[in-house]
């Protein structure tokens, strides 16, 4: 019995040894090719291997202009996104949790179901609209970073909501009753009493909504085209691959700059992270 | 007469205010107005959007004229279209079977090892799904590159013979599915650990007591009590891999000649880089279907757990 618990022990670790090399094998290979001269990645010799290590790449990056703006467009768009969502989602949550009012069984419904909606059925009429209000209004909507800030929602509210009412939902219903007899209105319930007792719920939403945001790559394709307006990943796909020159020390350093922000996050706050990856599913 | 006639109104003003105000302060019309920006943001920007695409996908090039079925007609014709259709379904479905079984195994492999390394395990293997996939996306690109793939040196090293990862069509297939398998596994991996660690130890227990080898813990107990997680991340799964956009469209473009289109690159190629929009509405809504089955499946089982509560 204890030496096949062993053998079994001994055969985990050897597959998880292998599907490690399988999971990790892009990003260190990024990580190798950032670390190498543009000579030495042409000259064809083990791309596995860095001899001789330079920051060039990186330092370079740091020192464009271009760069740097692809990251502060996507700082903007993402924390903006990450405010907008908190403010619709956590009262949508609180009130679909807990006030029961006509239809909020069905919407609580309907809000998990437009997560089916995929935006790839939503950019074309999307492209159209934004061109009518164009047309319209004289706004120029199209190919402006801050457009993203309007539509990105539709990817973080309806699951960020979805998080929240399960987390709201969980809550005893004791609290509110006290909190009633004190003499809180619904408003005062929700800053003083719901918002504190879930705060983990609206950490892992507001990591949800950071990363998804970040990490969007559609919209930006579809609505921005100037190398002005553009975020990260459309900016690196678009802008640092031009033809066949293909600077790809500097491509892999702009992705794995690019990719920090959320491996930070995951690093710090792993629990979080994956608390709000499992609640959608195991509480619907 | 003057000041009684303004006191009776004030009355009726106070009387109308007092009325508006309880309705204010009742529950249901808070509630209703707290929900009211998220349900504007879902009827302006989701149903309105998808709802305007059934109405695009009827007019001709130009947007003029209504056409009926026409877009249709000629998708349906064109042989590029069911190309689509059977590289979108290769994709989805292969993709998915290989996520969650990849998921399952390495579940039950990290489940194995002693609690405390658990933790390194699960946080080492989730960075896939963690890093923008645009990004990731391009560091296979450029390990699939025809002329300094890394996998081609290591296969020249063993003696393998060099392959046109992106170039030769069944080849490109294969390494849009990889990709997207790279991606997508983390993601089932902690769904099924998750699951895994609720399944109550003495049911194994029990089991080993009858005589049940690994296989039959797994079949009989593993597989019966993770069954709801597993229909709801194959479910979701399958909705977000149809739609998938970024890896087709970074590896391969669609290319070699159209042969790794699947419905959300192509509706892309047609709708906004070839200016046809309505075109592009129509083979993108060619995703409702598969979402219509998955939303009637999720419903049902919401519902029937509903019941049982």
């Amino acid at each position: 019995m204890k030496g096949e618990r062993r053998r079994a022990l001994y055969w985990s670790y050897f597959f998880l040894v292998l599907f490690a090399i399988f999971f990790l094998t892009p990003p260190i290979y990024m990580m190798i090719t950032s670390l190498k001269s543009s000579a030495e990645i042409g000259a064809i010799t083990n791309p596995w291997f860095v001899y001789a290590p330079t920051l060039d790449n990186y330092t370079a990056l740091l020192g464009s202009a271009q760069y740097l703006t692809f990251f502060k467009n996507s700082v903007i768009v993402s924390l903006v996104v990450v405010v907008i969502t908190m403010l619709i989602s956590i009262p949508a949550a609180f009130a679909l949790a807990r006030m029961k009012f006509w239809g909020s069984a069905t919407l609580g419904m309907g809000v998990f179901l437009t997560y089916l909606i995929p935006e790839t059925l939503l950019f074309i009429p999307l492209f159209k609209i934004f061109a009518w209000i164009q047309d319209l209004t004289g706004i120029e909507v199209m190919n402006h970073y801050w457009v993203l800030m309007f539509i990105y929602p539709t990817l973080t509210v309806p699951f960020c909501t979805w998080i929240m009412i399960g987390y709201f939902a969980s809550i005893p219903k004791e609290l509110d009753e006290a909190a009633l007899i004190d003499g809180a209105g619904y408003i005062q319930m929700l800053t003083k009493i719901f918002i504190p007792v879930a705060l983990p719920g609206i950490i892992a939403a507001t990591i949800f909504a950071f990363t998804v945001s970040w990490a969007d790559f559609l919209y930006p394709m579809a609505f921005t085209t100037s190398a002005d307006q553009l975020v990260l990943p459309a900016g690196i796909v678009t802008i640092l691959i031009r033809g066949d020159v293909y600077a790809w020390g500097q491509i892999m350093a702009a992705c794995l700059l690019g990719a920090l922000p959320p491996l930070l996050i995951y690093a710090f706050l792993m629990d979080y992270y994956i608390a709000g990856l499992t609640a959608g599913a195991t509480k619907g | 007469m003057h000041a009684t006639v303004s006191g009776a109104s004030r009355v009726t003003v106070n009387g109308r205010w007092a009325r508006l105000r309880r309705f204010a302060q009742r529950r249901s019309t808070i509630g209703f107005l707290m929900t009211l920006p998220l349900l504007v943001i879902v009827a302006a920007l989701v149903l309105y959007p998808a709802l305007f695409a059934l109405h695009l996908a009827t007019l001709n090039k130009s947007m003029e004229r209504f056409v009926a079925l026409g877009n249709f007609e000629f998708l349906f014709k064109r042989e590029t279209f069911w190309m689509v259709v059977k590289q979108s379904v290769i994709f989805a479905v292969s993709a998915v079977a290989f996520k969650a079984l990849i998921g399952f195994m390495v579940a039950h492999f990290v489940h194995n090892v002693p609690v405390k390394g658990q933790r390194k395990w699960r946080g080492m293997l989730l960075i896939p799904w963690v890093i923008p996939p645009a990004m990731s996306t391009l560091a296979w690109f450029w390990l699939f590159d025809p002329s300094y793939s890394a996998f081609n040196w290591i296969f020249a090293r063993i003696g393998l013979p060099n392959i046109t990862w992106l170039g030769d069509p069944n080849w490109a297939r294969f390494s849009v599915i990889l990709v997207n398998v790279w991606y997508g596994a983390p993601f089932f991996l902690i769904m099924y650990l998750a699951a895994l660690k609720s399944v109550p130890e003495q049911l194994y227990e029990a089991a080993a007591i009858d005589g049940a080898n690994w296989w039959q813990k797994i079949w009989y107990v593993t597989l019966p009590m993770m069954r709801n997680i597993i229909s709801i991340t194959v479910l979701f799964s399958l909705i977000v891999t149809f739609a998938n956009f970024d890896i087709v469209r970074i590896l391969t473009s669609g290319g070699p000649i159209d042969q790794t289109h699947i419905f959300a690159t192509w509706a892309f190629k047609l709708g906004i880089e070839g200016n046809d929009i309505p075109l592009g509405a129509s083979v993108s809504l060619f995703m409702f279907p598969i979402l219509a089955i998955a939303a009637v499946f999720i419903l049902r089982d919401i519902n029937h757990r509903g019941n049982e509560a």
